[in-house]
């Protein structure tokens, strides 16, 4: 029998490289650019329009009349100025809660109990977003909610609906976001870097302020710039236990059927905070985090 | 005599089943370079990390400087560390690193910036202070963590294997400084490695550790001529034994011997064995040639296996005995140790 010796060839793709590339590139780029990035312009566009007073139809002349109304009438910037205070406090919280909880997770808990505990702060993820959000319709709801009957024998009501109910559940609803970030950044933090804190004279404290924390501050921003721009472009939670309490989503969505322009204007507004807000932490190294 | 700065008295420290460090009694003597060596899982860093505070013991007690501190956090204790992957601070530029005991123990700004400036220089690292820790090499960033850790001017220095991240090179010149430095601060270091060329070339004394307890304290020159037990005899040095028949065979005395491998010479069969030396016949089962040296690996006509070690001094013809060669290797018998299995 004889043999022959071939050498082997590379598969189609290791013979066209571009070709690969473009293989793998070109759905998802259809996606961003023409699907994504499309609506975003239309967006756009759309918020310079304006509606013809008398027929209700969209005019297309350009025309900066639509931001104007935003930022001259006080009742909406002052919905604006409500819903980066509901943002930043949802943030604030979920740092506040996320910190123990992770650091319980990452450091206290013995490693084989992590994959549990990282899937029970996953778990609510899984369940509808809606659900969720009448579930805590009935622990806020005043007088025969969950909470006020909780507190009602210490002849207190719970907050009822309104900005409050609207922060605890945005709080709930994005603390996983916060939790991740956290939790992986703590268990990337050798625990030499700690004993070489204790080390050098330092309580658990002052370690906490001058070598945890700042070695985490990427996690962080990491973890608010998903629980800061979720809750600032929320609107069902505002509608379902805001009381009257609106958000900005709110404004879109009572304008867009007869307004469109308008709607699209106050769209834009929560796109460019967020937009800011991650140009503010860019240089924190948090992007290269998430 | 040199006063004892640190006592440990009955060290014990189990992790579940294993007992990591068993028992142990140590002394560290004010200014001296103190090696524990051992093999990995022998206690030696276990040890170390209970006199910095890092572990509490089970069992036993830690003095330092006369004082009992078992029970004290290592921020209240007057050692300082070098972790075996420096641990530098990544958020804080190198002279920040340096700074942060003192800025922790509030020592004013301005003699706390020239106090780590001074460490900074003692380590050869003068105007590197600006730079974040990521931008320094290995053996770079191991003098930070030494300069961050001596600024402090602890009683004594503990230093978990900072060399074992470096390349061979680099790490031989870094015992060499180590010494140095040493020397020249006059603070008590306490060294741990699982390197014997490291512990031989650099310290005062040297602990060698087996399965969590200390099987011998001594002097490098003790330790490696005349090492305790056959643990040592082979884990400082190469294992070279003459055990049981082949020992009553040629020695006349049974028992477990060592002899170092630079001991013995290698001569033809028909040498003339001179007086007060013992001789063993055997064959060159393997020629190793090392540059500075050869190896012969010989296998005994009574049973066993010695080593011998040539200097290349003449040329590069490794002493002229080839592999399968009968010959004999004799050895004065002041180089015959006793040890214990």
């Amino acid at each position: 029998m004889t043999t022959v010796a071939t050498t082997p060839r590379g598969g189609f793709g290791y013979r066209h490289p571009r070709l690969r590339l473009a293989g793998l590139l070109t759905a998802p780029m259809l996606w961003l650019v023409a699907v994504y990035l499309g609506s975003l312009g239309a967006l756009l566009l759309t918020a310079f329009w304006t509606v013809d007073d008398f027929t209700g139809q969209v005019v297309r002349d350009l025309t900066l009349k639509n931001f104007q109304q935003v930022f001259t009438n006080p009742a909406y910037y002052g919905v604006i100025l409500r819903t980066v205070g509901i943002a930043v406090l949802v943030t604030l919280l979920c740092l506040v809660l996320a910190l123990p909880l992770a650091t319980f997770m990452a450091r206290v808990a013995a490693p084989r109990w992590r994959p549990l505990l990282v899937a029970l702060v996953l778990t609510p993820l899984w369940a509808s977003y809606l659900v969720k959000v009448y579930a805590w319709r009935a622990m806020l709801a005043p007088e025969e909610g969950v909470i006020s009957w909780f507190l009602s024998p210490l002849g207190l009501d719970g907050p009822g609906f309104g900005f409050l109910g609207i922060v605890i559940t945005l709080t709930y609803l994005w603390l996983p976001y916060m939790v991740l970030p956290i939790y992986a950044g703590l268990t990337r933090l050798p625990n030499s870097m700690l004993d070489a804190s204790a080390d050098l004279g330092a309580r658990n404290g002052r370690t906490f302020r001058s070598v945890v924390l700042p070695i985490l501050f990427p996690s962080i921003v990491a973890g608010s710039i998903f629980t800061f721009s979720l809750s600032l472009g929320d609107y069902i939670t505002a509608q379902i236990v805001g009381g009257k309490v609106i958000m900005l989503g709110n404004v879109v969505q009572i304008n867009y059927v007869v307004n469109l322009p308008f709607a699209a204007a106050v769209a834009t507004i929560p796109v460019i905070i967020v937009l800011l807000y991650l140009a503010a932490v860019r240089r924190s190294g948090a992007l290269e985090n998430i | 005599m040199a006063s004892v700065i640190i006592r440990a008295r009955g060290l014990t420290r189990r992790f579940g089943d294993v007992v990591a460090v068993d028992g142990v009694n140590l002394d560290v003597l004010e200014g001296e370079f103190l090696t524990l060596l051992g093999p990995s899982g022998s206690g030696k860093t276990t040890v170390l990390r209970m006199i910095a505070g890092f572990e509490r013991p089970d069992a036993g007690s830690v003095e330092i400087g006369g004082v009992d501190v078992t029970g004290v956090p290592p921020y209240g204790r007057d050692v300082n560390t070098v972790f075996q992957d420096y641990a530098l601070f990544p958020h804080m530029s190198v002279l920040k690193n340096i700074e942060y005991g003192l800025k922790v123990k509030k020592v004013p700004r301005a003699e706390r910036t020239e106090r780590a400036r001074a460490a900074l220089a003692s380590v050869r690292l003068e105007g590197y202070g600006d730079r974040a820790p990521s931008q320094l090499s290995g053996g770079q960033r191991q003098r930070v963590a030494l300069a961050r850790a001596l600024v402090n001017r602890p009683r004594v220095l503990l230093l978990d294997e900072p060399l074992g991240a470096l390349d061979l090179k680099l790490r031989e010149q870094m015992q060499v400084e180590l010494k140095e430095i040493q020397r020249e601060v006059g603070i008590t270091f306490v060294f741990v490695t699982h390197d014997q060329d490291e512990a031989l070339t650099m310290s005062d004394r040297i602990v060698v550790f087996n399965e969590g307890r200390i099987a011998q304290l001594g002097t490098p020159l003790e330790v490696y001529e005349h090492p305790a037990t056959a643990f040592v005899a082979g884990f400082v040095g190469t294992s070279n034994l003459l055990a049981g028949e082949a020992a009553a065979a040629v020695l006349g005395r049974p028992g477990t011997w060592s002899v170092r491998p630079e001991k013995i010479r290698v001569v033809g069969r028909d040498a003339s064995v001179e007086p007060g030396c013992h001789a063993v016949r055997g064959t060159v089962r393997e020629v190793v040639y090392v540059g500075m040296s050869t190896r012969f690996v010989v296998d005994l006509e009574v049973g066993g296996t010695l080593m011998a070690v040539e200097q290349n001094s003449d040329a590069a013809n490794s002493g002229g005995h080839l592999r399968g060669e009968p010959v004999l290797l004799t050895w004065r018998t002041e180089h015959e140790y006793e040890v214990q299995n």
